[in-house]
């Protein structure tokens, strides 16, 4: 079947069989593997894009159903590894990322919420990304990320921040 | 996780989904939000062989006002049904319900008349509707009827609905100022309710507690006879039959019947 | 300025948020073809037909294979064990666990694989199952026939348990545990990649954590040298363990590849992975502890019954350092334990985020707390009265190792200050007071942990370019723990060379032929400490040559900001420039030659609904002390994933198989993984106690947070509804176990 989909802004025709995943048009049909395959039960949100703005899961949609859309998936955020969206910036700031694998969809996911909620609390983040899972990180600094994405700081809904000085070194500090 | 091959077809309007499925309803699934249908596709659990594909219908996503009551197209979007003014005012228990259900990528897909339409006696709306003595609207090919939900359930994954027949609208009463609150259970946010139980007027809805979505008749009519509120949920789990799990063994979840109903009761007369 | 100890933002970073990282799926392999695997949906049974014939015709399938056609020896991976518990790559005769391979299916696409796969026949005769470790131990129904037992191995079992051990304690409290079945569940699934070269070598890339373990094992399986091996872990989703070497599966993939002349490549859906993978923990627990009535514990005895799976693999050996680690921070004048590895019909075990160390401390913080209630002391002052003092490391416990370092009471401090725990306790008996439906409980675990995984050295090189640049190179094998960043550092501390200019590089067994990769917590404090010592022996070289260039006396030379400079003035060489006409390289071996011990204290504040049985963390508070911390960042982010964990285990977790042996937590909508909508921020306190065994005076702090964070969660709930008579409640807390414990409580002293 015929599909015409806008990801990252890039229009393209393809033709492809029904039951395509909308993740697997992404990753072997056009080649964008940020976007992973993390579970076969709808629960892990590795996948998450925007579909016309919203954060949907593209291991649950039908690419011929995701005909006339725009997608948007991490690649498709910022501008260069140098210049990265507020979002991915502020992941990278507060170590919201380890093995990487459900990043691309937790970005998105909180790209979505934050469209939603500009200025979440911190339960309300952690609610928003109930449907992304990951196993390295315990959410701690991926909710920080979120926080300060947002403009808030993170230490302010952080009742005991912990201590920014290591012990055992000298101290200092870097960007 | 790769569903087994079918046909794909997006009629342009209700007419031609209801014409389609009358030709083709016994091995033809409707796709609407698909949040509940491709899981069990992925998993091949389901293998239709030609998908309907109605997600795109604007005929079909709408909040409106109508009489005394307030229609609901079926293909509106949980995430609709969520932020929606209208029923905030008007109906505050369904945007309470659909924004419980699963994650917020979940509730921009899935649709309230896929939600009914699949009878999942473990989802969060069919209890909701149930409670709300919501109105079912099936369209086939011949013609329209309208059920009322308490009418429509017939066991797991089963109702009324024939295979010719969509689900094209949900009418749900103006409820307004009248008590309200859902109560749901879980161990993790995202999971389907070990127990859930909806309140709204006087009315009790059971999530989980049989093989259908249950009214609590017992405690209504201990209500409608001016019982307290502790002594009319104490009767919440009479005439249910819930499943055995991982998640609770028959005994909690009729004591969880009970607590929520409690709660809910109270969460409702204090509002 | 120096940069150890600072925060440093990640340098792989950029990749991972804009093209993202390249999993082994991700890789472009243009012709490979898909592998599928039939797999068994029984426990245990006989084969007693295969029929490929439809499947074999179906659309793009190039081959299907059974085992019979598989001429590779069945293996035993596990370090000890039977003999004649070996695995087979298909599965020939019988099937002993649910999700075992039976056929591979080769497509020219992916989705090709399925429709093909349920073309395959198999038929199968059902044999029992045996699923509990009790059940396997009394060799009822064997996994393996031949092998005329169930047990695996045994550790102590032909020393006999001291009836006396006891004798002299006032109060003695035995307790049945169970110390639950995890799933690792790390987010990438497994997934290999195999091309055989016209040069006769074999390229697999695989998700390991241990590259160059990987290619000696499969080599082994494959009956290959090692040398035509080239493998290569691509950018790595979560290990947690389970990751450790190689799965049989990848020698299939690179067999298979070969018979068919093709690449071949294999990407596990996340239901396979929930059998397929490892898994870990999986002991059931008999704990003895006795003493005095003034809290001075006198003996305590660990009897484990530990569940291999149905093939034997590394969690055969685990319990072993259970055993280690069984007297923990604990100085125990009586201490015996034995521990007997038996085999099931269940998915294998093996590493998960702790090893056989979260099982030894959360028997012994059971049994302390136990012993608490029993005596009618504070479980926090009989820890106290019991914990190894600061002037006694190095430490030789009863354990038979040799602690390093460690000061367990100032720990235990620092956590119930920062709590203020005399506020909580206050708030708690408010509570109770009143009777309120959300009670408060308080838990404390104290621990210790044993690192390196066995494996006390490694190798690193570090080289300058003549453009200024920097390449490491090391044998670890991150998989998120951020080695590019934090190695970066070690070598930019001693040659002034910015991080963005220091490439690290990993994983491909033809650039580092020889490494350990990253487990057991050993990266920084083995293959870091390498990367230091290359980098100090380089400005060692690299002044020696500048004194030749600058012709200036060696000791007036000083190496900064990537230059070597005459003390006290401006007269330099930079480093590049040293590189030029011969390479300026180092290569640098470091074997510390023994584990380390990092500690620490956790205190969990849950709140539990008594008529719901929910708990909820509403607050922990940690110390893990590693010694010193080179990057705060990251050495926080890897406590906070185990500490999740941890949480995740006492609260959340557990894989369930029925007694005939069906899994029925094997997908992510059953298992319960947690999210963020289910955990608390977490409170990390600061706390660097440092070893002598290397340079940099640093331990391991991978696992510490899942060891610490389990005991205290599980201590806190049942903490919450001690009041109610509850005095034991095992993991998962689920609100189901709490409920029924309260209802049994309440029965049991209404009966009495």
């Amino acid at each position: 079947m015929k599909v015409h989909i806008t990801v990252n802004g890039v229009p393209a025709d393809a033709d492809v069989e029904p039951r395509l995943l909308l993740v697997h048009y992404l990753r072997d049909v056009l080649g964008l593997t940020a976007t992973n395959v993390g579970c076969d039960t709808t629960s892990c949100g590795a996948c998450t894009v925007l579909l016309d703005g919203e954060s949907v899961k593209s291991c649950t949609v039908l690419a011929v159903a995701a005909d006339g859309t725009e997608v948007t998936t991490m690649e498709g955020l910022s501008a260069s590894p140098e210049e990265l969206h507020p979002v991915a910036a502020a992941f990278r700031q507060e170590h919201g990322l380890q093995c990487g694998f459900c990043t691309p969809g937790m970005v998105m996911a909180a790209v979505g919420l934050l469209h939603e909620n500009p200025r979440p609390t911190e339960r309300e983040v952690r609610e928003g990304l109930e449907g992304n899972l990951c196993r390295c990180t315990g959410y701690h600094n991926i909710v920080r990320a979120v926080l300060r994405a947002s403009g808030q700081d993170p230490d302010a809904a952080d009742e005991a921040a912990p201590d920014l000085v290591a012990p055992g070194f000298s101290t200092g500090s870097s960007a | 996780m790769i569903p087994a091959e079918f046909d794909y077809v997006r009629p342009e309007s209700v007419d031609a989904a209801v014409a389609l499925l009358g030709e083709r309803g016994d091995d033809a699934s409707v796709l609407a939000g698909g949040h509940s249908l491709l899981p069990l596709m992925k998993l091949r659990f389901a293998v239709p062989e030609l998908l309907i594909d109605i997600g795109r219908l604007e005929e079909l996503q709408y909040v409106r006002l109508d009489g005394d009551e307030i229609a609901i197209g079926a293909g509106t979007r949980h995430s609709t049904l969520e932020t929606s003014e209208l029923l905030h005012t008007e109906c505050p228990l369904l945007p309470a319900v659909a924004r419980t259900v699963g994650d917020p990528q979940v509730r921009h897909r899935g649709t309230l008349g896929g939600s009914l339409a699949h009878a999942d006696p473990a989802s969060d709306l069919p209890a909701a509707a149930l409670a709300l003595d919501a109105t079912v609207v099936l369209l086939g090919p011949r013609g329209e009827r309208r059920v009322p939900s308490t009418d429509f359930y017939t066991g797991v994954f089963s109702s009324v609905k024939e295979p010719d027949e969509l689900l094209v609208e949900v009418r749900v009463p103006r409820t307004g100022a009248a008590g309200w609150a859902y109560e749901k259970f879980t161990r993790r946010a995202n999971d389907w309710a070990i127990v859930a139980v909806a309140v709204v007027d006087g009315r009790v809805g059971l999530v989980n507690m049989g093989p259908t979505p249950l009214r609590a008749s017992a405690t209504e009519a201990a209500l409608a006879r001016g019982a307290s509120i502790a002594e009319a949920a104490a009767l919440a789990d009479q005439d249910t039959d819930p499943p055995a799990d991982l998640a609770g063994t028959k005994e909690y979840r009729r004591h969880l019947a009970r607590l929520l109903t409690r709660r809910a009761l109270t969460t409702a007369h204090d509002r | 300025m120096s940069i150890m100890g600072t925060r440093v933002v990640r340098t792989e970073d950029p990749v991972f948020l804009t093209r993202g990282g390249t999993y082994t799926a991700d890789l472009a392999l243009p012709g490979a073809l898909h592998l599928t695997l039939v797999r068994s949906p029984v426990a245990h049974a006989r084969i007693t037909s295969v029929d490929v014939a439809e499947a074999r015709s179906a659309p793009g399938v190039i081959d299907v294979v059974t085992g019979a056609e598989v001429d590779l020896e069945p293996v035993k991976p596990a370090p000890v064990g039977h003999d004649a518990m070996l695995r087979p790559f298909l599965a020939t005769d019988k099937v002993r666990f649910v999700g075992e391979p039976v056929v591979a299916v080769l497509t020219e696409q992916a989705y090709q694989g399925p429709d093909a796969a349920e073309l395959v026949a198999v038929d199968y005769d059902p044999l029992p199952a045996v699923v509990d470790v009790r059940d396997a131990a009394r060799d009822d129904v064997l996994v393996f026939q031949e092998a005329g037992t169930n047990t695996v191995f045994g550790f102590g079992l032909d020393e006999p348990f001291d009836e006396h051990l006891f004798d002299g304690c006032d109060a003695v409290v035995t307790a049945e545990l169970v110390n639950q079945r995890l799933a690792a569940a790390p987010l990438e699934t497994r997934a290999a990649a195999a091309q055989w070269g016209d040069d006769g070598r074999l390229t697999l890339w695989c998700s390991t954590q241990n590259p160059q373990a990987s290619r000696d094992e499969v080599a082994g399986w494959l009956g290959v040298e090692p040398a035509r091996l080239r493998v290569i872990a691509p950018d790595v989703g979560g290990g947690f363990g389970a990751k450790i070497g190689a799965d049989p599966e990848f020698a299939l993939v690179g067999w298979l590849a070969k018979r068919v002349g093709r690449a071949v490549r294999w990407s596990e859906t996340r239901s396979e992975n929930m059998t397929g993978m490892l898994q870990g923990r999986a002991q059931r627990q008999t704990v003895t502890i006795g003493g005095t009535r003034d809290g001075r514990v006198l003996a305590y005895r660990l009897d484990v019954l530990a569940d291999a799976g149905a093939y034997p693999r590394l969690g055969a050996f685990l319990p072993y350092f259970t055993r280690s680690m069984a007297p923990a921070v604990y100085d125990i004048p009586r201490v015996e334990s034995r521990a007997r590895i038996v085999a099931t019909t269940t998915t294998s075990t093996g590493a998960y985020r702790g090893a056989g160390r979260p099982e030894a401390t959360a028997a012994i913080e059971r049994a302390m707390d136990l012993f608490a209630v029993e005596i009618g002391m504070d479980p926090v002052e009989v820890r106290r009265r019991n914990l190894i003092p600061p002037d006694a490391f190095p430490f030789t416990t009863k354990g038979k190792v040799t602690y390093d370092s460690g000061e367990y009471a100032k720990a235990l401090d620092r956590v119930l200050d920062a709590a203020d725990y005399a506020e909580l306790r206050a708030e708690q008996a408010a509570r109770r007071e009143r009777g309120d439906p959300v009670q408060l409980g308080i838990g404390v675990s104290a621990f210790v942990e044993i690192t390196t995984g066995g494996a006390f050295a490694e190798d690193a090189t570090v080289e300058v370019h003549p453009d200024g640049t920097v390449t490491v190179l090391t044998g670890t094998s991150p998989h998120g723990q951020g080695h590019a960043t934090a190695w970066a550092m070690l070598a930019s501390e001693q040659l002034g060379v910015p991080v963005e200019m220091i490439t690290v590089k990993h994983g491909d067994t033809d650039l580092v032929p020889r490494g350990a990769g990253t487990m057991g917590s050993r990266s920084l404090q083995i293959g870091g400490v390498a990367v230091h010592q290359a980098a100090v022996e380089l400005v060692e070289i690299a002044r020696r040559r500048a004194a030749d260039v600058l012709e200036a006396a060696v000791d007036d030379l000083e190496v900064a900001d990537g230059a070597v400079r005459v003390r006290g003035t401006e007269v330099s060489v930079p480093l590049g420039r040293l590189a030029e006409s011969e390479p300026l390289r180092t290569e640098a071996r470091f074997d510390s030659g023994a584990p380390s011990f990092p500690f620490g204290a956790h205190l969990a504040v849950v709140e539990v609904d008594v008529e719901s049985g929910k708990a909820v963390v509403v607050r922990i508070v940690t110390v893990d002390d590693a010694g010193p911390v080179l990057n705060p960042l990251i050495a926080e982010g890897q406590r906070h994933g185990g500490i999740a964990q941890g949480i995740a285990q006492a609260l959340f977790e557990e894989v369930v198989f029925d007694p005939d042996g069906n899994p029925l937590t094997a997908s992510f909508a059953d298992y319960g993984f947690p999210s963020a909508a289910e955990l608390p921020a977490f409170t990390l306190l600061d706390m660097a106690t440092p070893t002598h065994l290397n340079p940099l005076g640093v331990k391991g702090i991978g696992e510490a947070g899942t060891i610490g964070a389990t005991p205290a969660v599980q201590s806190a709930v049942v903490d919450a509804v001690a009041h109610l008579g509850v005095r034991h409640i095992d993991m998962p807390a689920t609100p189901l176990r709490v409920w029924e414990a309260i209802q049994a409580a309440r029965k049991s002293g209404e009966s009495s």
